[in-house]
């Protein structure tokens, strides 16, 4: 298990490695950083000063070298747009998405999931079928259409929820909630809806299909033969199956959620992550953008990372001592 | 203590013979399967009792409905599968016209079921423990710890050596020969009266087969469990059975006392089957085998299903289905060979 461990660690080191090196990358095509820094009127001698302050006259491999030495401490220098760190920059915004992302995230599984568990067992229902109809609907629905959809009605129409912004938050040391105050709250309703519900309908679908590939199993049947009722068959035995490649489906989508955020928190004035990612790109801010880059990645990356590792909790036959594989214990 | 299956008068199955109620009683049992081009007929006429602690041998090829009638008894065919005829009654009980929920009650609680497969019978995410103590909880209603007590017990009982550590592996921990062990314990975990052991012994070497089959006939003595053994193994059926149901196209065409099946089969069919047995002393160029194979179902031939395959079918045979009609002492077949002649018209 800890060699399994190690060796996880190893491969998503050398993903980031990579992504750093891109995000790096983006610094030497888009143009000289002096040129951008320094206005017109700048002497020769403040341009060869700002590069050496840069850092920008050592070598290829020694700039990346800092750069990732840099990065691994959170320190992804200073924007160009309004001179502040960008690491302080994407503090106040992370917590913001975050907070979106992990309440459509428990929205998708809180919904997602009895819905496919039941429309799995009573598959020729005209429920059932409504739903499944629904969920082919959310699926194709387009989220921004949607957000300006639940703003009108919701916010326009009938006033009751708020169109833009976070409400009022509290900050619990570095982290900034919305979740504890009831505008904060009110203000979370529409986009994390908006936000969730291509996740919803995912779960839904995955669950349905796991499910009815599961009830077509010997040890369900066994279960039956056994006697055991209906919802110890269907709720312990047939979901706790279909939870691998739930697991598996959300961890990456908590990953794409935050990276693409961006749409809903463009509609919802949602001051993240996604936001300031657009600002920077209408502003040619490339140390956000480079910094962006990295985030996301190292969120994705981390969460594949988890998602290995919670496989070996959910199915013992992972977790079997020496190979990965299952060992058969002479009997 | 032998119960013959049924009299001669079609579609009106005897009472037992012997005063002793029957564990089970299979009376004219057919199943169906409705599909776009009509109904089906699976199994028609089916009609066997087993008696308390007997062991009954289900043997034919596949496809010849044995394991149709075994799900019908503990009520799991599979849709659109479904009982067409009859009565199957559990210890004076009728169970097939029961409620869903009352047939669960049964399910588990009365009858005991054994799969084929051992390997896919068992939740691979739940120990076996877990799996023994839902079940006994459930049925008889015990608090985790004597729940626990009777699955070490029930573990023991079947004999996987160590059990107090092995309660708590895995299903993949198991050999396949002790994973079925696993499985004959879930079967006996509410202390049924009856197990469907629906070929038990199949998907296990050979080696480990013997154990299976002397473990199930001990159990079977020990706790005067009955057992409805289905399998097309003969050797099986030799070793187990106390009485033997031959089937063929979904009907059976012999029943009667194990030796008496084996020894002196009275239906061609049967003894083409006991031909087809290899044999280690007489080694033959070629293996015996009965010629042509099982008609479809959407095929029945008219008369005796079998009479195309068989070489003793006259004219009668190909007009007249055969009842299953006792032809000796405790024995019973549907063969015109011995109600009368495969010539003349009845």
């Amino acid at each position: 298990m800890l060699a399994f461990i190690l060796r996880r660690i190893a491969s998503a080191a050398g993903v980031m490695l990579t992504v750093a090196f891109l995000a790096f990358l983006i610094f030497r095509f888009v143009g000289d950083p002096v040129d951008m820094m320094l206005n017109e009127q700048a002497t020769q001698e403040q341009r060869d000063a700002l590069r050496e302050r840069l850092g920008l006259n050592d070598s290829f491999l020694i700039q990346y070298g800092k750069f990732v030495a840099r990065a691994a401490h959170g320190d992804f220098g200073i924007s160009f747009r309004n001179q502040q760190d960008v690491s302080t920059l994407i503090g106040e915004r992370f917590p913001a998405t975050l907070e979106l992302v992990l309440v459509a995230t428990a929205l998708s599984l809180i919904i997602g999931i009895p819905l496919g568990v039941i429309t799995a067992i009573y598959r020729r229902s005209v429920l059932a079928e409504t739903v499944q109809f629904a969920s082919i609907v959310g699926v194709s629905l387009p989220s921004f259409a949607l957000g300006i959809f639940l703003i009108l009605l919701f916010s326009v129409k009938l006033g009751w929820l708020p169109a833009f912004g976070r409400g009022e938050t509290v900050d619990i040391g570095f982290w900034s909630t919305g979740l504890l105050t009831s505008s904060g709250r009110r203000a979370l309703i529409l986009p994390s809806i908006t936000l969730a519900l291509f996740q919803i309908t995912l779960v839904l679908r995955l669950v349905r299909a796991e499910m009815l590939e599961t009830l077509r199993t010997d040890f369900i049947k066994f279960a039956r033969a056994r006697g055991l009722p209906n919802w110890i068959i269907y709720f312990r035995h047939g979901l706790r199956n279909c939870l691998m490649p739930v697991i598996t489906i959300t961890g990456m989508q908590i990953g794409n959620l935050i990276a693409f955020a961006l749409i809903t928190e463009t509609v919802f004035q949602w001051p993240g992550m996604g936001m300031l990612f657009i600002q920077a790109v209408t502003f040619v801010d490339i140390p956000v953008m480079a910094a962006y880059l990295v985030i996301v990645s190292f969120i994705f990356v981390a969460l594949n990372t988890v998602v290995d590792l919670l496989y070996g909790f959910v199915d013992p036959r992972l977790r079997a001592k020496g190979a990965m594989g299952a060992s058969h214990a002479a009997a | 203590m032998m119960l013959t299956a049924s009299s001669g008068h079609k579609g009106l199955p005897s009472m037992p013979a012997v005063s002793r109620t029957p564990v089970l009683s299979v009376r004219n049992v057919g199943v169906e399967f409705p599909t776009r081009h009509g109904l089906l007929t699976a199994t028609e006429g089916v009609s066997f009792d087993i008696a308390p602690g007997e062991i009954l041998g289900m043997v034919g090829e596949s496809g010849a409905g044995k394991s149709l009638t075994g799900m019908s008894v503990i009520g799991l065919l599979e849709p659109p599968g479904r009982l067409s005829a009859g009565e199957i009654w559990l210890e004076s009980e009728r169970i097939d016209t029961l409620s869903l929920r009352e047939r669960q009650r049964v399910r588990g609680r009365k009858i005991g079921a054994i799969f084929q497969d051992p390997l896919t019978s068992l939740h691979p995410l739940f120990t076996v423990g877990k799996q023994l103590c839902e079940t006994i909880r459930y049925h008889l209603g015990l608090d985790k710890k004597a729940a626990r007590a009777r699955a070490l017990e029930l573990l023991n009982q079947v004999g996987i050596p160590g059990a107090e550590q092995r309660i708590d592996h895995y299903p993949h921990q198991f050999s396949g020969g002790m994973r079925q062990r696993v499985v004959i314990a879930l079967a006996l975990a509410a202390g049924p009266s009856l197990i469907i052991a629906d070929e038990p012994t199949t998907a296990l070497d050979v080696s480990v087969q013997a154990q299976i089959t002397a473990l199930l006939k001990q159990l079977c003595r020990e706790n005067g469990t009955a057992i409805l053994l289905v399998t097309h193994d003969m050797g099986v059926i030799a070793e187990t059975a106390d009485r033997v149901a031959v089937m063929y196209a979904g009907r059976v065409v012999e029943i009667g006392p194990a030796l008496d099946v084996i020894q002196r089969p009275r239906h061609p069919y049967t003894q083409g089957l006991m031909n087809s047995i290899p044999s280690l002393k007489i080694r033959a160029e070629a293996l015996n085998q009965i010629d042509g194979s099982m008609p479809r179902l959407d095929s029945m031939p008219q008369g005796c299903a079998f009479h195309p395959r068989c070489s003793f079918a006259g004219p009668r045979c190909a007009k007249q289905r055969p009842p299953l009609a006792a032809v000796g002492e405790n024995m019973s077949a549907a063969c015109w060979l011995h109600q009368g002649g495969v010539n003349g018209d009845a």
